[in-house]
């Protein structure tokens, strides 16, 4: 324990100390996880408290580290994808598109329309998805269960989705280098909509529910609360920044994936508290709707991948009477098409902020190294700042609106 | 205004610092790279968040590497900026010999370098001098090896059914 979190405790100067020893043994420690219901994935903190008021705060991570960085050295780019899956697991498509982003920009592949607005759509359902986690959550962890299954029946609406996009739910390993892996089919389209229509009752429900809620208000407003120049300072990126009052959103400040022929708005806060990241979330989600509804309005005619043979996997029916498309097949497959040398950084608008990929490719058929910016891990640092001095309570929403993913932070 | 460029970058960079420590000058899909000398970095790190123009005051990331062929700058650090008024990004890279890897700490001036620093310790052993905490962060604290080094393979290398040659590598 440190002496100078002692001299900033409000307790300092009364006297406690007329049985025992100093008033340093006053203080107590509190081992907050690694497992514990309330931190939604392996986090772990030791709190120091005086009473109920937390003094200092320190984290241990690194619990499901399981060396990403390490592995990538030694796969071929396709099998590299499935570890972007496994990073931010709530909005997983935007992982794999960003991935998928890096290595075109390496091999210099352009993406057809079609493609790119099918990304859009996919990236905004995972935002959709991401939010509608951490908002609910946000309201469970203060008491309100209700509106969490209001809005829970959305997410898994989009997790079919994604099912008729790729066949998988959570771990999706969605699309290929150059476009798509299938187009949108008519199933999915019909999903999309009823998601367009559905959704917002829904969403309007739990706001309804949660927002103008005083106790919710009363647990959330003033509560971890960080300024823009410290949270600019801490690397914060994504909705934790917004909320702070920095416009910063990589959808509109680089464009990728034609993003510049969306129109939405970038919803910031002004005091950087709980219940302003919550609001953020919030309007964030009717704009992901509202970039959902613009690309099915104006989804491009043509192909869903580009013509990249050497990269993208020919239709396995070709495989079996094709010769050209058994040799790419197999080539692909195998991890045997070598790469340019190279070194690019991607970034796209993950559902916790900038996730970025940093590749330095030195002509060989895996990366020689690959670095994954992962804004959970950057973010997560500033956790102990914003907690002290609150209670356990409020440490605990804190923490839930931060929304940090175990999985990314750890890679 | 007029957007800043790359050529503005390297122009004021070279008449702060003088243009022997700027060099390795590139550019990857429009991000300029340069690199300097390891004493050069606080002084430069600083520079690049004060100048009125330049205003390169986010840290996106720190990354390190290791290059074992390069004798003498076998490992390295490249510094993610990003200048978000400009909208202008920069990899600020530095070398040094992997006997003696000391990097400048930048906590004081970012307080998101505490734990990329604390990560490139862990993984490549780089020692950043001033870290108030430099311990591992993500690997077991009685780990005794740096795993991201590149003489520690991926897969077990007394295993001989996992050949390279039979996988094409």
């Amino acid at each position: 324990m440190s002496e100078i979190a002692l001299v900033n405790s409000p307790n300092v100067g009364l006297d406690k100390t007329q049985k025992g020893g100093p008033y340093v043994n006053d203080l107590s420690t509190l081992n907050l996880g690694p497992t514990h219901p309330a931190t939604h994935g392996i986090f772990q903190n030791i709190l120091t408290m005086d009473g109920e008021t937390i003094v200092d705060a320190e984290q241990t991570v690194g619990y499901i580290h399981r060396a990403f960085e390490k592995i990538a050295e030694r796969r071929p780019f396709y099998q590299i994808t499935t570890l972007t899956d496994r990073m931010n697991y709530c909005s997983s498509p935007i992982n794999n598109m960003g991935w998928h982003l890096t290595v075109e920009k390496l091999l210099g592949i352009e993406v057809p329309k079609r493609a790119q607005y099918i990304r859009v759509i996919m990236m905004e359902l995972a935002r959709l998805a991401d939010h509608i986690v951490c908002n609910s959550i946000l309201a469970v962890d203060t008491g309100a269960l209700t509106g969490f299954l209001y809005v829970y029946q959305w997410r898994e609406h989009i997790y079919e989705i994604y099912e008729e996009l790729c066949g998988a739910r959570l771990t999706t390993n969605m699309g290929r280098f150059g476009g798509m892996e299938r187009d949108l089919s008519k199933v999915a389209i019909e999903k999309i909509n009823v998601l367009l229509e559905g959704l917002p009752k829904g969403l309007k429900e739990f706001e309804g529910m949660v927002m103008r809620n005083r106790i919710f208000m009363d647990r959330t407003q003033n509560v971890g609360a960080i300024s823009a120049e410290r949270a600019l300072n801490y690397g914060f990126t994504g909705p934790n920044l917004r909320a702070a009052g920095v416009d910063y959103d990589v959808r509109s400040l680089n464009p990728y994936s034609s993003y510049e022929d969306f129109e939405f708005d970038v919803p910031v806060g002004t005091k950087g508290d709980t219940y302003d990241r919550f609001l953020v979330r919030e309007e964030e989600m009717w704009q992901s709707l509202r970039i959902i509804q613009q690309a099915m309005d104006n989804l491009p005619e043509g192909p869903y991948h580009a013509d990249a043979p050497h990269y993208y996997l020919p239709p396995k029916q070709e495989v079996y009477k094709n010769m050209e498309a058994l040799i790419y097949h197999f080539k692909i497959v195998m991890g045997e098409i070598d790469a340019p040398v190279g070194e690019v950084y991607q970034s796209v608008e993950g559902g916790n902020g900038e996730l970025g990929f940093y590749l330095v490719s030195d002509g060989g058929r895996t990366p020689y190294r690959l670095k994954f910016r992962r804004p959970g891990f950057i973010y997560y640092q500033a956790f102990p700042e914003m907690i002290k001095g609150s209670s356990l309570s409020d440490a605990i929403v804190t923490m839930s609106s931060m929304n940090v993913i175990a999985g990314e932070l750890d890679t | 205004m007029e957007k800043l460029n790359n050529q503005q970058i390297i122009e004021a960079l070279q008449k702060t610092f003088g243009e022997d420590a700027v060099y390795g000058i590139g550019e990857s899909h429009g991000i300029l790279q340069v690199t300097t000398h390891v004493d050069n970095i606080v002084p430069m790190m600083h520079f690049l968040y004060a100048d009125p123009i330049l205003k390169f005051q986010f840290l996106t990331d720190l990354a390190g590497i290791h290059f074992p062929e390069a004798k003498g700058q076998e490992l390295g650090v490249v510094y993610h900026l990003h200048s978000l008024e400009n909208n202008v990004r920069l990899w600020i890279k530095a070398y040094a010999p992997i006997e003696a890897p000391n990097f400048p700490t930048l906590t004081g001036l970012y307080a998101s370098a505490n734990w990329m620093e604390r990560e490139a310790f862990d993984f490549y052993g780089i020692i950043f001098e001033g870290h108030p905490n430099l311990i591992r962060i993500l690997n077991l604290d009685d780990m005794d090896y740096h795993p991201m080094r590149k003489e520690y393979p991926l897969e077990d290398a007394t295993r001989h059914d996992k050949i390279d040659e039979m996988f094409g590598r």
